[in-house]
């Protein structure tokens, strides 16, 4: 191995992001980010050889490319620019996880710019696919920093459409919209409830629940006892640090604490 | 076959006050930036951009040309916010259309197939619909399976564009046009979207040419597709502009610093905006 020892956090967010991904069949995983990227191709190099993936571009590779590295060898088997990319999502067979600058309690996620519309007091990303990905295909966010400034009370500007917006749609114009799971540094949320309130689904070792209420702007719904995240095994891990990281950009992105 | 080579100037002399120009290419990729510094060096304002935003309208607000963006992202790619673009809309310099990024495929599309508008489910649910009040619902008038009545779905209207300028790695002087990397972006519906079409290229080459260097699905812009076209070459730098040459990193982090301040921005300006193209490709080493 590149790299020894204990699982780390970055890999413990990898294994939650890949079993995000694991269960979607043969769809387009399309994971947008270092970690997310990670632990996309761990799900598709372990238990889900069936998805679909990009390498980053324009192109579909059938094998498990590294992050990070340049020109890395690749299978092609497909050509899927800019235009594509939208009959995928606009047919309903992509999963998409993507960042978010804030998100609240029904999973409404804002990474367009805070403030005031003619004069924001921070101009981010803008809505770039936001809006067409969360009314057609299910999608999953991934915070790398989970503080009380991402998971916010209220969001400046609904670029993701959350469950409330949804329902309010009605359910024919709604069919579509699923939000999976919300990864973080310190655990994996869902929606896993009557109302599609976010819940907390499991802690990652070395962080409690207190932690984890602390750092979030809303009453999370918690049933009882909260499980701690699984470790990756032996198998993700050789994955992880010999083939998909060997530069260890995930553990840049979450340092382990 | 017309000759259609023209002119950066005869192309800048086409635009006038208060247009609608789109730009071709994706972010700091493939972007016609010999176009676009000559139209930040002219005399032209209160234009109305439609882009997969990149440093064509960075440079155009910060240049002070930009009345409003029609956007769903501006983007410098290896640096995620384009600094010009941030600065000029936390100013409250220019107004926006805040788009998702197949609204706006859906925008070029209808003003190309000459319809109003076109339908999607796209933008219902976000604030898509608050913060463009003007956009219309639409009731479809055939009902889904197993329902009574039809959906409604978002209207995006046409993006009529009165110029589009792009930038292609070859080109003839036909203004027959052919990419070389992996995406054509939207380039062709930007042409199709606008009343004129200008493309500047890499080369100029005999249309015999293009067959040897790329599948024919690379010959992307046909010649009902462009009015003009002109030879600039390393004309999309500091963008990507793969196999020719890659993004310019080092020059792309200088242009970013330069929105730091009054006077970096000057100094900017004075080297790499205010200079002819052969200036400008001097003072970047070609």
């Amino acid at each position: 191995m590149t790299r020894d020892g204990a699982p780390t956090r970055a890999e413990v967010c990898a294994a939650a992001i890949a079993d995000c991904f694991a269960p979607d069949g043969e769809i387009l995983a399309n994971p947008i980010g270092t970690l997310p990227v990670i632990g996309g191709r761990l799900a598709k190099a372990t238990v889900a050889p069936e998805l679909v993936m990009t390498d980053g571009e324009a192109l579909l590779v059938e094998n498990i490319i590294p992050i990070g590295v340049d020109a890395p060898e690749k299978v092609i088997a497909g050509w899927n620019p800019y235009r594509t990319m939208f009959d995928v999502v606009w047919s309903g067979r992509r999963h998409v996880m993507m960042g978010a600058s804030q998100i609240d309690k029904w999973g409404n996620q804002n990474f367009a710019f805070i403030g005031s519309p003619e004069a924001p007091r921070t101009q981010l990303l803008g809505m770039r696919g936001a809006p067409g990905n969360t009314i057609n295909d299910t999608t999953s966010y991934w915070i790398p920093a989970h503080t009380t400034r991402v998971f916010v009370p209220a969001v400046d500007v609904v670029s993701g459409v959350g469950y409330d917006r949804a329902r309010d749609l009605g359910p024919e114009a709604s069919r579509f919209h699923r939000l999976g799971h919300v990864v973080t540094n310190l655990c994996v949320l869902d929606f896993a409830t009557p109302d599609h309130r976010m819940r907390l689904r499991s802690v990652h070792p070395g962080v409690t629940v207190d932690d984890v209420v602390a750092a979030t702007g809303f009453e999370l719904a918690i049933d009882g006892d909260v499980p701690t995240s699984r470790l990756p095994s032996d198998d993700e891990l050789h994955w992880i640090r010999d083939v998909i990281d060997p530069n260890g950009l995930g553990e840049e992105e979450v340092p382990n604490p | 076959m017309l000759d259609k080579r023209v002119t950066i100037d005869d192309i800048v002399a086409e635009i006038r006050d208060g247009m609608t120009v789109g730009i071709g290419g994706w972010g700091s990729r493939r972007k016609p930036m010999a176009l676009v510094r000559a139209l930040a060096r002219s005399s032209v304002k209160d234009l109305r951009l439609v882009s997969y935003g990149g440093p064509d309208v960075g440079i155009l607000c910060r240049a002070g040309k930009v009345r409003e963006v029609v956007y769903a992202f501006v983007s410098l790619d290896s640096i995620p916010l384009e600094p010009h673009f941030r600065n000029a809309r936390q100013s409250g310099a220019v107004t926006t259309m805040e788009l998702d990024e197949g609204m706006f495929l859906l925008g070029l599309q209808a003003a190309a197939w000459r319809v109003p508008f076109l339908p999607t489910r796209v933008g219902l649910g976000s604030d898509v619909m608050r913060l463009n009040p003007g956009l219309r619902t639409v009731r479809s008038p055939y009902p889904n399976p197993g329902e009574v009545g039809g959906e409604d779905l978002v209207a995006m209207p046409a993006l009529n564009l009165d110029v589009a300028l792009i930038h292609m790695h070859r080109g003839d002087q036909g203004g027959t046009g052919q990419y070389l990397n992996v995406d054509p972006y939207f380039d062709d519906l930007m042409c199709m979207a606008a009343r004129r079409r200008f493309m500047s290229v890499e080369r100029i080459v005999d249309t015999a040419d293009f067959a040897k260097v790329g599948p024919v699905q690379s010959i992307r812009i046909n010649r009902l597709m462009t009015d003009g076209v002109v030879e600039t070459p390393h004309g999309a730098h500091f963008t990507e502009c793969v196999p020719d040459y890659p993004r310019d990193e080092v020059f792309q982090r200088a242009y970013t610093a330069s929105a730091k301040s009054e006077e970096a921005w000057d100094e900017f300006r004075a080297k790499y905006v205010d200079v002819t193209e052969a200036e400008y490709q001097a003072a970047v080493g070609q």
